[in-house]
């Protein structure tokens, strides 16, 4: 097996408390040491990250990779190569695919598949409810002992809440962590954006951000009620932050996850009918974006992921009403993120520990998000200065549906190792 | 003559300019309509495709008239009359077929807002938006401000009341852009329910919930068709409620200007909001704006095809 040696580089691994020039030595698929030695050990390979960033590989606890069932969307193959081209070694698949992921065959299918052909590692999160029919509760404990991280019905929220109760007491027998899609479906019924002043523009449904709100506050009480853990998906709006701020001042075992694109885009992004920023939930406005980058910086809000929707051509190109919902986000990510640490909104500690210890430790990935000696070697490097132009069709992705396309960007990833082996450079 | 635009999706592709070049031109051609013989060769060789991809009948027949009175070649195609538009062909797909056989102008309704703004994306002919599912119906503004300075005689100033289903209608919101844009005050009136969010701020008008309370400063009282479906919906509990509470009657007319006028873009429910007897009553300019829509949309399309060949 290869050994590297990667020196001259920054390494932040916020688990370690790390921040300092340092080498990482790999070997056999683990890290040996992280260390000041600038000597390469014999046999090993330099990489010279010399301007960048050494940190663990990017975790995603919120991503689509449509296999099995759309392929033609994405496949676990693609999926992974995109993943491995935004800097994650990690990426954890939700379970509205056909059939949907609420059994162990369809778990084992996704991991079987993921050792067979991805570039990265594949954790599948199962189904709270059979078929995400929000009726009855699928097998959550078997699921978790073939392998689920956590359960969802993402994208088809848990409307009832003595379901959801049940689910999250359940859930906590396997200590799995309960992710919530939260959209009250009769609030958000007919929209397809925030409802707002660019709604009533474009003559557009909206959604308002109670539609949200109401269901986040509902599932933190329930996570009171049961003392199960609760991680809110997407939160896009001001007030879904301040209820979590709230919850967490209170005790209450809440985390939560932010998208890039709620981070960088405002319900504006809709002007001109551009079905590529049409999101579940959408794009709100200037002061949510705000309270977001604020939630993100102080700790509020825990980690970064994507929640990457791929979709072929012809579920967009349909006119932006009958559109689907959903953009993709492995490949702009980080530079993404790293705006707000150019805008001085977030530390460059922050956007590392967002999509690295805190999925980790929210998901319970043992061993991942860090770079201790003798763990497995999953490391990302970023040159955070390096001007590129975002182009959707050299995309490892198969889809295209991205409104960042021909983007100006600043931060590029130059290696992705996963266990140990480079599976992504630039 | 040419327009600034290069296509009709929405009231603010024009320029003040452009909308009095539009109702200027308008008239002249409304003049056609009044003679035996209603045909000029105008548009003679030029092809225009009606792609009413939602029903409709009399917006369509107006366009239809509007093109054969200048001339043009016209085909139509509509929502399953066609085997283009075909469940699993895209939108663009449809528009990108059209585009090979080389129109000059492609009318364009359809259920989805934003539907022509992304059809102009696929063609180099001219787009006029024909209705785009609550966004917009442009030309519909246009003869309603032409009926306006038709029956008034002048536009700036004017006070317009627009009373109804605001937050589902397009006409509504290609009249608040227009006459605003014109320097008409416009209140806007209906339940909350049907009230757009932010509708004040976004279109720069005035709100209230009961027409009524506004009547007496108003020269212009538009009244717009509340589906009956919206009941369903909840936005309010029966149609004779609405009547009751946010409808218009002779009676609740006392107090209005004398010279107050009556529009309606049509199809009128009598008896939800508009009585019979206002809607055929002598303030009614209904039957008006009919006439008008040929006019305008005959010179909508003169105007944006221009004097010289479409590019
Ligand atoms: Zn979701
Ligand atoms: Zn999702």
């Amino acid at each position: 097996m290869t050994s590297y040696f990667i020196t001259n580089g920054r390494v932040i691994d916020p688990a370690a408390k790390m921040d300092a020039k340092l080498s990482v030595h790999i070997e056999h698929g683990k890290i040996v040491s992280v260390s000041q030695s600038k000597k390469a050990p014999d046999g090993a390979t330099v990489i010279d990250a010399a301007g960048c960033i050494v940190a663990p590989g990017f975790i995603d606890m919120h991503a689509h990779l449509r296999d099995p069932g759309f392929e033609y969307k994405e496949d676990i193959e693609s999926g992974t190569r995109a993943a491995a081209a935004g800097g994650f070694t990690t990426v954890c698949c939700m379970p509205n695919t056909n059939p949907v992921n609420d059994s162990t065959s369809v778990t084992e299918y996704i991991l079987e598949r993921a050792r067979q052909v991805g570039a990265i590692e594949v954790r599948p999160i199962g189904a709270i409810t059979k078929g995400l029919a929000g009726e009855n509760l699928a097998e959550i404990g078997d699921m978790a002992k073939a392998g689920a991280v956590a359960i969802t019905d993402d994208g088809r929220p848990v409307m009832n809440s003595g379901i959801m109760r049940r689910a999250m007491e359940y859930a906590k027998a396997f200590d799995l962590v309960v992710i919530s899609h939260c959209e009250d479906l009769h609030l958000a019924a007919g929209g397809v954006m925030h409802e707002g002043n660019v709604s009533t523009e474009l003559g557009l449904g909206g959604i308002p951000a109670a539609a949200e709100e109401a269901m986040v506050a509902r599932d933190i009480m329930l996570a009171e009620l049961t003392g199960a853990r609760l991680h809110i998906a997407h939160a896009s709006s001001a007030g879904t932050v301040r209820l979590i701020r709230d919850a967490k001042e209170r005790g209450v075992a809440v985390t939560a996850e932010v998208t890039p694109h709620h981070l960088t885009l405002t319900e504006e992004a809709v002007s001109d009918y551009d079905p590529n920023a049409k999101v579940n939930p959408p794009l709100r406005t200037e002061a949510d974006k705000r309270a977001l980058i604020k939630a993100l910086a102080d700790g509020t809000i825990d980690v970064i992921a994507t929640d990457h929707a791929p979709h072929d051509i012809t579920d967009k190109e349909v006119g932006f009403e009958d559109a689907s919902f959903g953009m993709i986000g492995f490949e702009t990510m980080l530079p993404l993120a790293l705006a707000l640490v150019h805008d001085r909104a977030l530390t460059m500690k922050r956007l590392v520990e967002a999509l690295t210890s805190s999925p980790a430790r929210i998901l319970g990935l043992e061993g991942k998000g860090t770079l201790a000696p003798g763990k497995q070697a999953d490391i990302v490097i970023f040159e955070p200065e390096h001007s590129w132009t975002v182009q959707a069709e050299r995309f490892a992705s198969k889809a295209r549906n991205t409104p960042f396309d021909g983007l100006r960007a600043r931060g590029k990833v130059r290696y992705t190792i996963s266990r140990g082996k480079i599976v992504y450079s630039s | 003559m040419k327009l600034s635009t290069r296509h009709l999706l929405s009231i603010n592709d024009l320029s003040r300019k452009d909308v009095l070049t539009i109702l200027q031109t308008a008239v002249s051609f409304k003049e056609i309509s009044e003679r035996p013989i209603k045909k000029v060769p105008t548009l003679r060789g030029r092809t225009v495709i009606n792609c009413f991809f939602e029903d409709s009948t009399r917006t369509r027949l107006s366009f239809e008239l509007a093109e054969k009175r200048l001339s043009a070649d016209s085909s139509n195609i509509g929502k399953s009359g066609s085997a283009m538009a075909k469940k699993g062909e895209t939108l663009l797909d449809t528009i990108r077929n059209i585009e090979a056989m080389r129109p000059d102008i492609l009318v364009i309704r359809h259920s989805a807002a934003g539907a022509p703004a992304q059809a102009a994306t696929a063609t180099r002919a001219h787009v006029i938006n024909a209705g785009d599912g609550m966004h917009e119906h442009p030309t519909q503004a246009l003869l309603d401000l032409m009926t306006i300075n038709e029956v008034k005689g002048r536009i700036k100033g004017l006070k317009v009341g627009i009373a109804g289903d605001i937050l589902h209608s397009r006409v509504a919101r290609s009249n608040m852009l227009l006459l605003k844009k014109m320097g008409i005050d416009v209140i806007v009136a209906g339940p909350p329910t049907l009230l757009p969010v932010g509708v004040e701020e976004v279109f720069g008008v005035r709100t209230c919930y009961d027409i009524r309370e506004a009547l007496p400063e108003l020269d212009v009282l538009m009244l717009l068709r509340v589906q009956r479906e919206r009941m369903g919906e909840q936005f309010f509990p029966s149609a004779r409620e609405y009547a009751r509470y946010f409808g218009v009657s002779n009676e609740s007319l006392k107090g209005c200007k004398d010279d107050l006028v009556i529009m309606h873009p049509g199809p009128v429910n009598r008896g939800v909001e508009i009585t019979a007897d206002v809607a055929d009553g002598p303030r009614s300019v209904i039957l008006g704006q009919v006439t008008n829509g040929v006019a305008v949309r005959m010179a909508v399309m003169y105007l944006l095809l221009g004097d010289g060949p479409s590019e």
